[in-house]
């Protein structure tokens, strides 16, 4: 059993507990073993970087020193949590300069960037370590009813040279692991497009709209669902739902699940174990098509 | 009266994120890619580089552009001079905020961050719902290490700022 320590940041423990419980709950059936260190804060993402580059790279190197001096691999579930980490990790890796200045900065706690782990998204050790065969034959219950539309977002693939998840304009990880449980990836125009979960807090008007697009576009797919891997595009595309309906007066009613909730499901896991009140649409046209 | 300066790109070239950006060579692949620029035209990438190519300091640092970015980081991706658009944006928004231009949002984060050692607070109705479901307590973020890592970069500049601001 390979040991991570998870990085959790802010958001999904004290919002999406659907998405905390499920990753747990499936990560550790899938023989990944999770540890929570002390001390672990925010990530610093963009709302930090636009604030002070400098400070977000610091705050993230710290966080990566903590998995370091417990020998650990870094696992995030968040897709924010991913690029922060991952990006610092590579740059201070590659950048001799840059990594000399962000330790003289973390010298002031006794702290210093080694460079001598990896940082992975769930989703990443699900298809690489654990397989998209072991996912398979864990699955004991029969989604081939689903069509489920796969959202991959922006902070998973890009940019692609720092990040190396996947094929930035062609990924296939989150349509494997979907096809894996027996549901029905579908293709939907502009997949592959922000949701603008990010623009909430400074114009929550145009977050909306780019919302609303994906929402309507995965629903002309014919989905049943449209499968997320981010807090953020959770946030936006769900209780965003809730507010296109009264803005646009438009109700689409699609369900938003993040694929570890998939995947729980898939391997026979309740719903009523899985904080289904974390959801603001509705997951029971979904459920009822599980067999 | 417009004010521009020569120097601005320059001075934007310094600064962590936007050393790429006179690499520039304007062929807007970065605005056909944006997500934002194809629901309004009060986003536009390629455009928001120009005037800064151009000096047009103010212009760029008190207008509203350089906050309409939702970060997707396709533009980056896809821009054929590896121009670092995402991160040049940064280090705009760095330069606005450090001279007082700071949206309210980012207001909150800055003290969040500082006070929290997260973006947000976990409720006590959250703690009770998470026991209930089995999860493991929350542990704690080391707030006094944050804010010393903190002290030692521009973040400290910019909470004089906004003190200042109070």
């Amino acid at each position: 059993m390979k040991s991570y320590a998870l990085f959790l940041g802010c958001t999904i423990p004290a919002r999406q507990l659907n998405y905390e419980i499920s990753a747990r709950k499936a990560l550790k059936a899938l023989g990944i073993d999770l540890v929570d260190l002390d001390g672990m804060s925010c990530c610093a993402p963009p709302p930090i970087e636009s604030v002070a580059v400098d400070a977000s790279l610091a705050v993230s190197a710290y966080n990566i020193c903590l998995a370091e001096e417990a020998g650990l691999d870094l696992l995030t579930i968040c897709s924010g949590c991913f690029q922060s980490l991952a990006r610092t990790n590579e740059l201070l890796k590659r950048n001799s300069q840059l990594r000399k200045r962000v330790n003289q900065i973390l010298s002031k706690i006794g702290k210093e960037f080694k460079g001598s782990i990896e940082v992975k998204h769930y989703l990443k050790v699900l298809h690489d370590e654990v397989g998209v065969e072991e996912v398979r034959r864990n699955v004991t219950k029969q989604l081939k009813n689903i069509k489920a539309a796969p959202f991959y977002g922006c902070h998973l693939l890009r940019p692609s040279e720092l990040l190396k998840f996947d094929d930035p304009e062609k990924p296939r990880i989150l349509d494997d692991l979907i096809e894996a449980l027996g549901a029905k990836s579908i293709d939907y125009l502009d997949k592959l497009k922000c949701c603008g979960g990010l623009l909430r807090g400074y114009d929550d008007d145009l977050a909306l709209e780019l919302a609303r697009d994906k929402v309507m576009k995965a629903s002309k797919a014919g989905a049943d669902c449209i499968v997320t891997v981010c807090p953020f595009c959770f946030i936006n595309l769900d209780l965003g739902q809730i507010q296109i309906a009264r803005k646009y007066n438009e109700n689409y009613s699609l369900p938003i699940v993040h694929y570890s909730e998939l995947l729980c499901l898939a391997m026979g896991v309740e719903a009523k174990e899985l904080s289904p009140r974390s959801h603001r649409v509705k997951i029971d046209k979904l459920l009822e098509k599980i067999v | 009266m417009i004010r521009v300066s020569a120097d601005f790109a320059k001075e934007v070239k310094k600064r962590l994120g936007g050393e790429t950006i006179t690499n520039c060579y304007q062929c807007g692949t970065c605005t056909s890619s944006c997500p934002v620029a194809r629901v309004t035209n009060r986003f536009n990438p390629r455009k928001l580089i120009v005037q800064s190519l151009r000096g047009k300091r103010d212009d760029v640092l008190t207008g509203e552009m350089i906050w309409l970015c939702c970060s997707c980081f396709n533009c980056q991706e896809r821009c054929p001079q590896r121009v670092e658009i995402a991160d040049l944006i940064y280090a705009l928004r760095n330069i606005a905020i450090s001279e007082g231009n700071v949206p309210n949002i980012y207001s909150e984060f800055v003290s969040a961050l500082y006070s929290e050692g997260k973006l947000v607070k976990v409720a006590g109705f959250t703690e009770k719902q998470r026991e209930n479901f089995g999860l493991p307590p929350l542990k704690k973020p080391d707030v006094e290490a944050i804010r010393a890592i903190l002290a030692e970069t521009s973040f400290g500049e910019v909470l004089k700022v906004l003190e200042g601001k109070e």
